[in-house]
C-alpha cells in the first residue's frame, strides 16, 4: 500500500496514427491523497481526459505505472465512479432507472441500491424528477442523474471529465456549489478535469496544470481557501484571485510560447 | 397530435387522386380497356370476393413469412457482424452481392430448385427484405455512445449485460426504420416470386388478368397489393410506437424542466 488514492508515475501515452506517432502525455507524475479534491486544468487536447482514462484503466500507459488505491491498474476498474461531459444517459430509462443501471451491472442487492438511489436523489435535488425521462430533463438535471449514477456504489474515487462543460454559466455555478457540498458529504476522492480556471480553484484542494501537446505537468498549486466555501464570497477572496492569476500566468504563458 | 390532425392531408390527397381517376374515366378521355373506371374495378372485386380473398391471403401469408424470416436473419447477421470485424469484412461483400443481384432474374432459378409452391416466393421476399434490416441494425448497434460503453466497463458489466441493457435497446430505433423499408420490400418480393411461377397470389391474379386484357381485375390486384404494403408498414409503425415510446421522433411536447 502506498496510501495514495491515485498514483501516476512517470507516465507517457503515445498513439499511433497512420501518418505519425502522437505523444499525448509525457513525464506525468501525479499523486492524489484519499479524500482529496484535485482539479486538472489545461487547454483542449492537452490530454487531461487521458489522465482519467489511465486512472480507471480504460487506457493503458505506453510507459510508466498507474496505481489506483495502491493497486496497479491493468484493465477497467470497478472501484471508480465516472462522469462525462455528456450525461450519457439511456433515453429509454427514467432518471431513477438510469441511476440504478450502476447497481444492475454490479449485481448490488436491489433493496440496498434503491435506498442508496433515494438518498442520492435527495442529496442532488432530483426529488420530483425521479420518474422523468432524460429528454424531459434540463442539461443540469441530466448531469445530476449522471452524478447520482456515478456515486451509487460509493466509489472511493470519483472521476469527472468536464462534467459541467456543456452547461450554461449560471447552471454551472450552481452545480459547482452543489458538487462541493456533495464532496464534503461523501468524503470521496475527486479528480476533476476542467478548462474553467475559476471552477478548478473554487472546487479543488489542489490544481494540477497541464500544458498542451505533448501534455505534461506545468505545475501544481495548493488552494488555501477554507473548507466551507460560499460561492460569491470565495470569488472575491484575495487567495482566489491569487490562485487563478497564477494558473492564468502559467497556462497563458505556455500557450503563447507554443 | 391526434389521428385526424395527422391523417387528413394524405387522406384528402387520396380522395383528390381518386376523383381524378373517376373524372378521367367518366369523361372517357382514355379507353376503358386501358384504364377502367373505379366502379368497374370495385365491381371486379365485388363479383368474385372469394377469388380475391383467396389470392390476397396467399400473398399476405408469403409476405408475412418472408418478412419475419428476413427480420430474424437480418438481426442475427447484424449482431454477428458487430461482434467481430473479421466476420463483418467476410460477410459484407456477400450480403451486398445478394442485394445487388436482380431478384427477378434469379427467381426462375428458385422455381427450378423449389418448385411452384410457396418456397420460391418466400425466398425472394426474404432476399429483398433482409438487406435493409441488416444495414439498419448494424448502424444501430454501432450508434452507441462510446462513453456509454466505457461507463459500462467501469461498472464491471459483462459483455452480455452491456449488449442487452445498452447496445440492443439503443439500436432499436434504427432497426425499426429498416423494418419499415423491409415491410414494403417483402410485398414486392412475394409478388415477384409469384410472377415467375405460381397458381395462387396477387401476382398470379395480375398475370392472368394481363393475359386476358382484363384491366379491371388487373387494377383491383394492384390496388389490393398496395393496400397490403401500406397495412404492413402501418403495423410496423404501430409496433415501433408500442416498443419504443421513448424514441425521439415519437416525442410529443415533453415537460422541460428548468434547473
Amino acid at each position: 500500500m502506498t496510501g495514495y488514492a491515485v498514483e501516476i508515475e512517470d507516465v507517457a501515452v503515445r498513439f499511433r496514427t497512420k501518418k505519425r506517432d502522437v505523444t499525448a502525455l509525457r513525464d506525468v507524475t501525479m499523486r492524489v491523497d484519499p479524500g482529496e479534491f484535485v482539479a486538472i486544468v489545461g487547454p483542449s487536447g492537452c490530454g487531461k481526459s487521458t489522465l482519467l482514462k489511465l486512472s480507471s484503466g480504460l487506457l493503458a500507459p505506453s510507459s510508466g505505472s498507474v496505481k489506483l488505491l495502491g493497486e496497479s491498474v491493468s484493465g477497467p476498474r470497478k472501484d471508480v465512479g465516472y462522469v462525462f461531459q455528456k450525461a450519457a444517459l439511456l433515453e429509454w430509462r427514467t432518471a431513477r432507472k438510469n441511476i440504478l443501471l450502476q447497481a444492475e451491472m454490479r449485481g448490488m442487492p436491489a433493496k440496498e441500491a434503491r435506498a442508496r438511489a433515494d438518498e442520492l436523489i435527495e442529496m442532488t435535488g432530483l426529488t420530483g424528477f425521479e420518474d422523468a425521462y432524460p429528454h424531459e430533463l434540463s442539461g443540469g438535471m441530466q448531469q445530476r442523474v449522471a452524478l447520482c449514477r456515478a456515486l451509487l456504489h460509493r466509489p472511493p474515487v470519483l472521476l469527472m471529465d468536464e462534467p459541467f462543460g456543456a452547461l450554461d454559466a449560471l447552471t454551472r455555478e450552481q452545480m459547482n456549489v452543489e458538487l462541493r457540498r456533495i464532496w464534503q458529504e461523501t468524503k470521496t476522492t475527486v479528480l476533476l478535469v476542467t478548462h474553467s480556471i475559476a471552477e478548478a480553484v473554487y472546487l479543488a484542494d489542489r490544481v494540477v496544470m497541464i500544458t498542451a501537446r505533448p501534455g505534461t505537468v506545468a505545475g501544481v498549486i495548493e488552494v488555501n481557501l477554507p473548507v466551507e466555501r460560499d460561492y460569491g464570497k470565495t470569488m472575491s477572496e484575495p487567495e482566489f484571485a491569487k490562485a487563478t492569476r497564477h494558473i492564468r500566468d502559467h497556462l497563458g504563458a505556455a500557450a503563447v510560447a507554443e | 397530435m391526434g389521428f385526424t390532425e395527422r391523417a387528413w392531408r394524405p387522406i384528402a390527397l387520396l380522395v383528390v387522386l381518386f376523383l381524378a381517376w373517376w373524372a378521367v374515366t367518366a369523361a372517357e378521355l382514355i379507353e376503358p380497356y386501358l384504364v377502367p373506371s373505379p366502379g368497374d374495378t370495385f365491381d371486379a372485386i365485388a363479383s368474385r370476393p372469394d377469388y380475391f380473398w383467396e389470392h390476397t391471403w396467399a400473398t399476405t401469408y408469403e409476405t408475412l413469412l418472408g418478412f419475419v424470416i428476413a427480420a430474424a436473419v437480418g438481426v442475427f447477421a447484424a449482431v454477428v457482424m458487430v461482434q467481430s470485424a473479421t466476420v463483418e469484412k467476410t460477410l459484407y461483400p456477400l450480403l451486398l452481392f445478394a442485394q445487388v443481384i436482380p431478384k427477378i432474374a434469379i427467381a426462375p432459378l428458385f422455381v427450378v430448385w423449389l418448385g411452384f409452391g410457396i418456397g420460391p416466393k418466400i425466398v425472394v421476399a426474404v432476399l429483398m427484405a433482409f438487406f435493409p434490416v441488416v444495414i439498419s441494425m448494424v448502424t444501430g448497434l454501432k450508434s452507441v455512445d462510446p462513453e456509454m460503453l466505457q461507463l459500462s466497463a467501469t461498472m464491471g458489466a459483462k459483455p452480455g449485460q452491456t449488449f442487452w441493457k445498452i447496445r440492443f435497446p439503443a439500436s432499436l430505433p434504427h432497426l425499426f426504420s429498416g423494418l419499415k423499408v423491409a415491410a414494403t420490400m417483402a410485398v414486392t418480393g412475394a409478388v415477384v416470386g409469384e410472377f415467375v411461377g405460381a397458381d395462387a397470389g396477387l401476382g398470379f391474379v395480375i398475370l392472368q388478368a394481363n393475359g386476358n386484357l382484363d384491366t379491371p381485375v388487373l387494377f383491383a390486384g394492384l390496388l389490393i397489393m398496395s393496400l397490403l404494403g401500406v397495412l404492413l408498414f402501418v403495423l410496423v409503425e404501430w409496433l415501433e410506437h408500442l416498443v419504443l415510446p421513448w424514441h425521439a421522433s415519437r416525442r410529443t411536447e415533453g415537460v422541460t424542466t428548468t434547473l
